[in-house]
């Protein structure tokens, strides 16, 4: 496609011009290390009071992930707007006017939001990592021990990857308070509650942020539903299910 | 060349457009004219590939618009005001726009010049006002340098100063070789702009004809007379043929209206039998009366009832923003 670059030139014009792509992001760093040192910090001064079962499974990597918990929301804003805001302020026509074909609109919108949200997401995940491992002392690991690196790069995989499930949902709902209304309730609400229900269990396994949190464990718990590069083909089906299903109601839909 | 065949979108029960056929021709300003609800605004949606027709297609030099590598260079659009990001600079909304279409960024400068917003381009759109926001959307039309515009209902909510703005841009757009495309619910609107009229009504083709045509056709002729003898100038208008029915204004009360009539022959008529006229006026209908006069037909033709809808015809000049309402509401999505 010859003008796939003159599209994606002008998709990260869009992303780079408007402020809420510095704030989002800069919360979602801010917000995710911050709350992971906090966890951290915690679970340092609490260690004298964990059984020895705690301490065995103890995972001192995904606990300095910890704050994505929260950090994920504003993540989950920032590729929201890229798509919903262009709905919101009727822009989408314009931009349709001068990008008829959805396919190269949605891969262009997509491939910057990787592009802009894996760096951003590799900042934070190893600043995470370092910062837990500080204030964890001597129960923290280091990113030389087996498997640490593939974690906090699983970390900044799985950052990227909830972007783009959030850009594929804003595609589908177009408005952002639908869009919000569905992911923020669903990431920070529902999923961690069904995760705890006996039998719902096991489909919530297979939700993005709980495959999610399998991608980023070094340390197994007693019988994990599936591992880390499991973890991420679930993260990976959701994210391309969500593009898929916005690219086909794009092309079919009045805009 | 823009040609429309056969142009049908049902939205469930209601067809908005019925299978319009239509082409606009280049170089002169082409008025699309019908009431709110006509279908016009998803006529151009259409047009641009926005929405999806349910049968028929629309091409532009010979393509269909997603045929088109770079549309922004063929066709330039203003839909709707200000639909653009409150908080992204007019300058870098048409950077965008430009990128997408490998316009020279040069261009951005140039347009943003010739709709007067140079000294504004760097600061947040969502301070412009209706104005600001309709010549930004008339630069980012511009950007590519397209031989095709189009206006839907571009003076809609304007000052009197914006609508004059606009006329004389699309005028000389138009004396630039350009075809230009508008639409609007104002008969009064497209007399002073267009030089051809497509004229629709419950989503159907009424009339396709040049603006010329369109006044011959529509706006007929005829003498208002005043006389303190009614009875023997009615008379005398009866034997030479002619029928006077009363004047219908308040304003013309006691008057008749001649139709068709030439002033010379009722003057005439009148000295030959002694008969003193106090008023002999040729007189024509306005536009917007025939406007409303052909689109009520299509209205009665639709429901297939014998009433005559009479609209109070809208004062000409400057526009209140309509209410949008009805049917024609449905498919103009809240935003």
């Amino acid at each position: 496609m010859a003008n796939t670059g003159a599209v994606l030139l002008s998709e990260w014009t869009k992303v780079r011009t408007v402020r809420s792509t510095v704030i989002t992001l800069l919360i979602t760093f801010v917000v995710t290390v911050g709350l992971g040192a906090g966890i951290c910090a915690i679970q340092s001064a609490q260690w004298h009071t964990f059984s020895a079962s705690t301490r065995a499974t103890f995972d001192p990597t995904s606990t300095s992930f910890s704050g994505i918990s929260l950090g994920q929301l504003s993540l989950i804003v920032f590729a929201v707007l890229v798509v919903g805001n262009e709905y919101s302020t009727g822009m989408i026509r314009a931009t349709l006017a001068a990008v008829p074909r959805r396919r190269t609109l949605l891969l262009s919108k997509a491939a910057v939001v990787l592009g802009l949200v894996l760096p951003v997401a590799l900042v934070t995940s190893f600043t995470s990592f370092f910062l837990g491992q500080a204030l964890l002392g001597d129960h923290g690991t280091s990113i030389g021990a087996p498997h640490v690196l593939r974690a906090v790069l699983a970390m900044a995989v799985y950052m990227t990857l909830l972007a783009l499930i959030s850009l594929g949902v804003s595609f589908m709902l177009r408005k952002p308070v639908a869009s919000l209304g569905l992911l923020m309730p669903f990431f920070f609400l529902i999923s961690p509650i069904l995760g705890a229900v006996p039998k719902v269990k096991t489909v919530a396994h297979y939700f993005p942020d709980n495959a999610g949190q399998e991608m980023v464990r070094v340390i197994a718990e007693k019988n994990p539903p599936f591992g880390p590069l499991e973890g991420f083909f679930v993260c990976l089906a959701w994210a391309a299910a969500c593009l898929l299903g916005g690219y086909l109601l794009l092309r079919q839909r009045d805009a | 060349m823009i040609e429309v065949h056969e142009l049908t979108k049902r939205y469930g029960d209601t067809l908005a457009v019925d299978r319009l056929s239509f082409q606009v021709p280049q170089g002169v300003v082409t008025g699309f004219l019908g009431p709110n609800g006509a279908g016009k605004s998803t006529t151009m949606r259409m047009m641009l590939d926005l929405d999806r027709p349910t049968a028929g297609s629309v091409t532009i030099d010979g393509k269909h618009y997603n045929e088109l590598r770079e549309p922004l260079k063929h066709i330039g659009a203003l839909l709707e005001a200000k639909a653009v990001h409150p908080g992204r600079s007019a300058y870098n909304h048409l950077l965008w726009l430009a990128q997408s279409n490998r316009i020279p960024t040069g261009r951005v400068d140039e347009v943003l010049g010739a709709v007067g917003l140079r000294e504004v381009a760097k600061r947040r759109s969502g301070g412009f006002s209706l104005g600001m926001g309709q010549r930004l959307g008339i630069a980012a039309a511009l950007l590519g340098d397209p031989s095709v515009l189009l206006f839907d209902e571009p003076v809609n909510g304007l000052d009197p100063e914006g609508i004059l703005w606009i006329r004389n841009m699309m005028k000389s757009l138009a004396d630039q070789g350009r075809t230009v495309f508008v639409s609007s619910h104002l008969m009064s609107e497209m007399a002073v702009t267009a030089d051809h009229l497509v004229v629709i009504g419950q989503g159907r083709l009424l009339a396709n004809l040049s603006m010329n045509d369109f006044i011959d056709q529509n706006s007929h002729s005829f003498v208002r007379v005043r006389s303190p003898e009614p009875e023997a100038l009615l008379d005398a208008l009866a034997t030479a043929g002619l029928t006077a029915r009363p004047a219908t204004e308040a304003a013309h009360a006691g008057a008749y209206e001649v139709r068709d009539a030439d002033p010379a022959v009722i003057g005439d008529l009148a000295q030959a039998r002694g008969i003193a006229l106090h008023e002999l006026s040729p007189q024509r209908a306005s536009l917007e009366e025939a406007f409303m006069r052909m689109t009520a037909d299509s209205v009665t033709y639709r429901t297939g009832g014998d009433q005559a809808p009479v609209a109070a015809p809208e004062a000409p000049g400057p526009a209140p923003a309509p209410a949008r309402s009805g049917w024609g509401a449905d498919w103009k999505k809240e935003s």
